[in-house]
């Protein structure tokens, strides 16, 4: 794999203002993404992953949102820094994204064929017919049947793993350098989720990177090369699918990994996180995840820990992990 | 519990159709039905678990919510206690039913978010007028059962997280001491970390209510773990039925086998991608299921006979199955 970095995110901080106040969603967030990679962000609802993810190609919503610090460098530019129309030809073009619900990501307007032909003309000078033929190409690629006469379907008449493998077709066709795909099987059931996976990793070139975001540890398990893992809008853990399923450190991580249920292994009692994630309003002062903690100690309730290595590339913000 | 022999049913579903008609044009013609759930039996001994999955749209919500008489049966007996719920007055139905309570996915859309946590719990004791404490004092013992403290009864569902507000849906359903409670999906809208609180409290109540609980959901790994016995439902049907542990390590149905192989088993080295088999085409449509097994569309060891005749019970051990591969007659007749 080469390992150039094709996108790098230095202490990003989203802010969103309120009628309740302010608060960061992404508190100081750092990371990279390297070429053909395929980079898992995990975490439960609320703790500013997708926030994460929208922030990248300025697709967040500002205001309430608001970008307070950081840079986003993609190909060495900081997309923070670039004008609009620039940023537009980025987007679509080298930087893809695959929602979780397809049938909201779609226009409910406008025929398949169409949506596809219009995302194709934006990026490229094709004539109306040969945009259309690239579409239909894709159509098939992506393993829908009867390509010719879905192109003029209506989001509502097809399945929704079928409109999942629509957007799959969309972010690709372009041939994005990043996709970012943010819950893309969430909405679909395990066997259609299956599909998905299988699409994905067979669609891919062999250079284009994903960022894929999910709640879903057995989702990181089946697509990932690496792992970040965000727990109340800051990142926790970060390391090799390897390190952080066969030797998590971070407390959360840990208490994750194990609170899931696995097939075949019937146990009395289910292992559980205590409490619940805290309000964005009121953060624990300290490291976020103190309260539920069972390891955590007085540092942890004042400073804020950072996340540092402590092996080849195994990082985590944890004072238990780095004294 | 793996003798049920000597516990009595309590639930008992016999070919149970619950079909939906689909209506055309100015005069309400009716054009078809669609076949949510087409003929299912199962039954539910007091003090089990059963688990009940299947993907979406395969007619497992249906089927909780036609035992629960909030939809209405095409065909088929549904005995509960001995009683047949589809052929009582509506009194008698209503007192009946006050056993049977029910927990949804959505633990928001499930609370009236104009009524204060004491109202939302004791408005079944209300209705029924229940025991002699005042209704502070049930409320307050009701959320203390699903570990929430006593102040909580005077606040209102958006104070309160997702999981706490499963707590509330929870405390809500046990007011009335029943003795069904039907969990539509009750942790699928959870996160991982809150999801085993909720899981494990619901195999406290049970033990502590004696409860019994047909749980539905689509996800293997959370049924396999708290299920006495699974059943698996496909497009109407009941595909394979028998304990939780002959399921899931040894499935007979090639879609019981397609779906534990596509849940992601995260750490087991074996488990990625690339050596699985990947279920092929989608859930046909309810309005038009295939003729034969309705599986045999998707099905990898699809014979002739699949698309002909109807797969009928085979047992197999603890297991039922009802598919082809295993039935003496197996050539197209």
């Amino acid at each position: 794999m080469n390992n150039k970095k094709l996108l790098e995110i230095g202490n990003l901080t989203v802010g969103f203002e309120t009628d309740e106040g302010n608060f960061n969603a992404v508190d100081q967030v750092s990371f990279h993404i390297n070429k053909g990679e395929v980079l898992g962000l995990v975490g439960e609802s609320g703790c500013g992953k997708s926030v994460t993810a929208l922030s990248i190609p300025k697709l967040l919503p500002m205001p309430p949102g608001r970008i307070i610090n950081g840079r986003i460098l993609f190909k060495g530019n900081d997309l923070l820094t670039l004008d609009s129309r620039k940023l537009k030809s980025i987007r679509g073009a080298e930087i893809s994204m695959i929602f979780q619900e397809p049938a909201s990501a779609l226009s409910p307007l406008h025929r398949i064929g169409s949506q596809m032909v219009e995302a194709i003309r934006l990026h490229s000078n094709r004539s109306k017919k040969d945009a259309w033929n690239l579409a239909e190409d894709w159509i098939k690629r992506v393993g829908i049947s009867d390509a010719s006469e879905r192109m003029y379907a209506y989001p509502h008449q097809i399945s929704g793993g079928m409109r999942q493998r629509v957007m799959i077709a969309m972010a690709l066709m372009t041939k994005p350098d990043l996709i970012i795909a943010d819950e893309p099987t969430t909405a679909l059931d395990v066997t259609i989720q299956l599909q998905i996976f299988e699409l994905i990793k067979e669609m891919k070139y062999s250079d284009t990177s994903i960022l894929l975001i999910t709640h879903d540890m057995g989702v990181i398990w089946e697509m990932c090369d690496r792992v970040l893992v965000m727990y109340a809008s800051r990142i926790v853990e970060e390391g090799t699918l390897i390190d952080i399923f066969s030797n998590p450190s971070h407390p959360y991580t840990i208490g994750l990994l194990k609170s899931i249920p696995k097939l075949g292994s019937r146990s009395k009692k289910l292992f559980a996180i205590p409490g619940s994630v805290p309000s964005p309003f009121n953060y624990p002062q300290g490291c976020h995840f103190t309260d539920r903690c069972p390891y955590a100690f007085d540092r942890c309730k004042k400073e804020k820990p950072l996340l540092e290595e402590f092996k080849n590339g195994h990082k985590a913000a944890c004072f238990y992990v780095n004294p | 519990m793996k003798n049920n022999i000597s516990h009595p049913l309590i639930l008992e579903v016999d070919r149970l159709k619950t079909w939906f008609s689909v209506k055309r044009g100015i005069l309400s013609k009716i054009v078809g039905y669609v076949r949510a759930v087409d003929g299912v039996s199962l039954n539910i001994c007091q003090g089990e678990t059963l688990g009940l999955v299947g993907e979406s749209g395969c007619g497992k919500t249906t089927l909780g919510r036609t035992i629960l008489g909030l939809e209405k049966a095409y065909d088929g007996n549904i005995f509960f206690m001995g009683k047949d719920l589809l052929s009582l007055k509506q009194k008698e139905f209503a007192r009946l039913r006050s056993s049977i309570q029910v927990i949804f996915q959505d633990p928001m859309s499930s609370l009236n978010p104009r009524m204060n946590v004491l109202d939302i719990i004791t408005e079944g004791l209300m209705r029924f007028r229940r025991g002699k404490k005042s209704k502070e004092q049930h409320a307050k013992e009701l959320v203390n059962n699903v570990g929430l403290d006593n102040n909580s009864i005077y606040r209102y569902p958006h104070e309160f997280s997702g999981g706490q507000r499963q707590r509330i849906n929870i405390a809500r359903a046990i007011s009335l001491k029943p003795d069904l409670i039907i969990c539509d999906e009750p942790v699928s809208a959870l996160d991982v970390s809150v999801q085993a609180q909720i899981i494990n409290l619901l195999m406290d109540l049970k033990d502590q209510f004696h409860l019994s609980y047909l749980f539905i959901s689509h996800d293997l790994s959370v049924i396999g773990n708290i299920a006495d016995r699974i059943a698996v439902m496909y497009l109407g049907r009941i595909m394979e039925q028998g304990t939780a542990r002959n399921i899931i390590e040894d499935p007979k149905h090639p879609y019981t086998k397609a779906l534990i192989n596509a849940v992601p088993k995260p750490g087991i080295n074996t488990g990625r991608l690339n050596k699985r088999v990947v279920l092929k085409g989608e859930i046909p449509s309810p309005m038009a299921p295939p003729g034969g097994c309705r599986f045999h569309t998707r099905c990898q060891k699809c014979m002739d006979i699949c698309k002909v005749n109807e797969p009928g019970k085979t047992m197999l051990g603890e297991s039922d199955v009802w598919c082809h591969l295993y039935s003496s007659k197996r050539k197209v007749p």
